[in-house]
């Protein structure tokens, strides 16, 4: 009898677990704050020299903020479940590990999505200021949350491989920026490989997004790279049965 | 619910950790695994539980694969893992809930649960408080109280007792007394009191392989030398060693009288006596016969620490 190794009720548990324990400590109002205040500061000051009625500059700084934030909400996840030896309780309970991972992921993403949400009032109020194109705003945000959930799976992967968070943090770090970085450096590759760089490139996706354009390469590059991370954080769970 | 370990071997590397181990537990059984640090205790807890698997033999528990059927075997189990980890940032209610949950309970029967394992681990006055704000021995009875949660068949406790206070102690091991009825059991310790005060059965593990198996007081008679009887006269005669000495040394069984202490008229004995003879009685009609007055009589045994030491010492 083969069984389906994910169940939907242990996934919820662990979420909702996860995502309490985040608004029981300091960590989800840090990283609210901190994000809201970046973004709001760099989206304001520019909206009126500008003087055009768009997300752009929140767009274009957004994912920069990922960059340190979301290793930072990624980081506990599964460190501080080995190193306080709660990893055990938790995997000697009826269910499977990637009920344990894939829990763990939407609690952190979801993280994520409740930092973006009040940004919604940017639109409300630059909607009231001028005629604005709606089409690249949902692709923009679209892409964020897409953006954040590759960055989630590549932090909660490098949140498997060790017990100590601050190492959990940097590498999660040089992954995300590795992804960040490739579409900008196309000039240092052979001619032969730019279009594989380029591709493998997260910001590439996410700019062809954001103008406003959904397409299915897209859509496909995020979902890939987010199981394959998912996967291999699975696996990497499953390493103390080695 | 019965347990089989079969050939049980576990290697951590280059180093054998766990040496072809075999044994069962039967239902209802509470089985105290004894042994020095390191000796394989925790790691044969952490295969049957399906933390880690084994490196050749095999599990059983209910008949189940501890490799094939996992979490049939994990819905079975109750564990409380060595060092009680515990979530610190979570509430003792809200962390019950979530393991509760885990083990598939819901509405109806989940708050029942809740309701009878606070009561049951005396946590009324806590539960609405982080479990990092506990107590040690506070901390273990929500431990205790997570691994019973869904009533399990099979309880396997990881040193219950470790770091808590005298008085801690015995409450939480009334409460496994208390608990492990009808359940099956497997604890751990390295105190050997623990092991008198509530199993049923010892395994003493030594080096990762098993060393002795039986009742505390099989081991106690397994392992036991000469029996020594200790004894407090009072008689009016003038000297222990010649009127008294000779007279106790006739008697059956006896092996040799030692002259403790004399004390104008209070004297000492401690008689060396045959392997499981039992002379008390004799003694007592002898010292009527004699018209001594008899103060005091101890009978003095190997005890399970004795075996204990005897079995785990390092060789050579």
């Amino acid at each position: 009898m083969m069984k389906v190794p994910f169940g939907y009720y242990n996934t919820l548990t662990i979420f909702r677990k996860e995502l309490r324990s985040y608004f029981n400590s300091p960590i989800a109002y840090v990283v609210i704050v901190v994000f809201l205040a970046l973004v709001g500061y760099f989206h304001t000051s520019t909206l009126f020299l500008l003087n055009v009625a768009s997300l752009r500059q929140f767009f274009s700084l957004a994912p920069l903020t990922y960059l340190a934030l979301i290793p930072a909400i990624t980081m506990r996840l599964l460190a501080e479940e080995k190193k306080s030896g709660t990893i055990e309780l938790l995997t000697t309970k009826p269910l499977h590990d990637a009920e344990i991972i894939v829990g763990k992921f939407l609690a952190a993403w979801a993280l994520v999505c409740i930092a973006l949400a009040p940004t919604l009032i940017y639109y409300i109020t630059i909607a009231f200021l001028g005629n604005v194109d709606n089409g690249p705003i949902i692709g923009g945000y679209v892409g964020l949350i897409l953006m954040a959930g590759v960055y989630v799976s590549v932090g909660l992967f490098a949140s498997s491989l060790t017990e100590n968070q601050i190492v959990a943090f940097i590498i999660a770090l040089l992954g995300v920026a590795t992804l960040f970085i490739l579409d900008k450096i196309l000039i240092f590759v052979p001619g032969w490989m730019t279009s594989i760089i380029e591709f493998l490139g997260i910001d590439y996706h996410f700019s062809s997004i954001a103008r406003g354009v959904i397409d299915s390469r897209n859509i496909i590059y995020f979902a890939s790279v987010l199981s394959f991370m998912l996967y291999l954080s699975t696996l990497s769970l499953e390493r103390r049965k080695w | 619910m019965s347990i089989a370990v079969r050939n049980l071997t576990k290697y951590y590397g280059q180093e054998k950790a766990v040496d072809d181990i075999t044994f069962d537990v039967k239902t209802g059984e509470i089985l105290g695994f004894l042994g020095p640090n390191g000796a394989g205790k925790t790691t044969t807890m952490k295969i049957i539980t399906c933390y880690m698997p084994q490196s050749s033999g095999k599990v059983e528990v209910d008949g189940l694969d501890t490799l094939e059927r996992s979490l049939e075997v994990r819905r079975k189990i109750g564990y409380l893992p060595e060092h009680n980890p515990l979530y610190l940032d979570m509430n003792v209610l809200e962390y019950l809930e979530f393991c509760a949950q885990l083990h598939g309970l819901k509405n109806g029967v989940l708050s029942q649960r809740l309701k009878e394992m606070v009561d049951v681990c005396g946590l009324g006055d806590v539960r609405h408080k982080d479990i990092g704000e506990l107590s040690k021995g506070y901390r273990q009875r929500v431990g205790l109280a997570q691994a019973m949660i869904h009533d399990p068949e099979v309880l396997i406790l990881d040193e219950p007792t470790s770091g808590l206070d005298p008085n801690q102690i015995v409450e939480i091991r009334k409460l496994i007394r208390q608990l492990g009825r009808a359940k099956t059991v497997i604890l751990s310790t390295h105190i050997l009191p623990e092991v008198q005060a509530t199993c049923d059965r010892v395994i003493i593990i030594h080096e990762g392989k098993i060393v002795a198996d039986g009742s505390p007081e099989q081991l106690q008679q397994q392992f036991q030398g000469a029996e020594m009887l200790m004894i407090e006269l009072k008689a009016d005669v003038g000297n222990a060693m010649t009127d008294i000495l000779p007279k106790l040394q006739s008697l059956n069984h006896v092996e040799r009288v030692e002259l403790l202490s004399s004390d104008t008229n209070k004297h000492r004995f401690i008689l060396h006596t045959a392997k499981g003879s039992d002379i008390r009685e004799e003694v007592f009609n002898k010292s009527v016969a004699e018209r001594w007055a008899l103060l005091e009589l101890s009978r003095r045994s190997t005890s399970l620490e004795e075996v204990f030491h005897k079995l785990t010492r390092a060789e050579g």
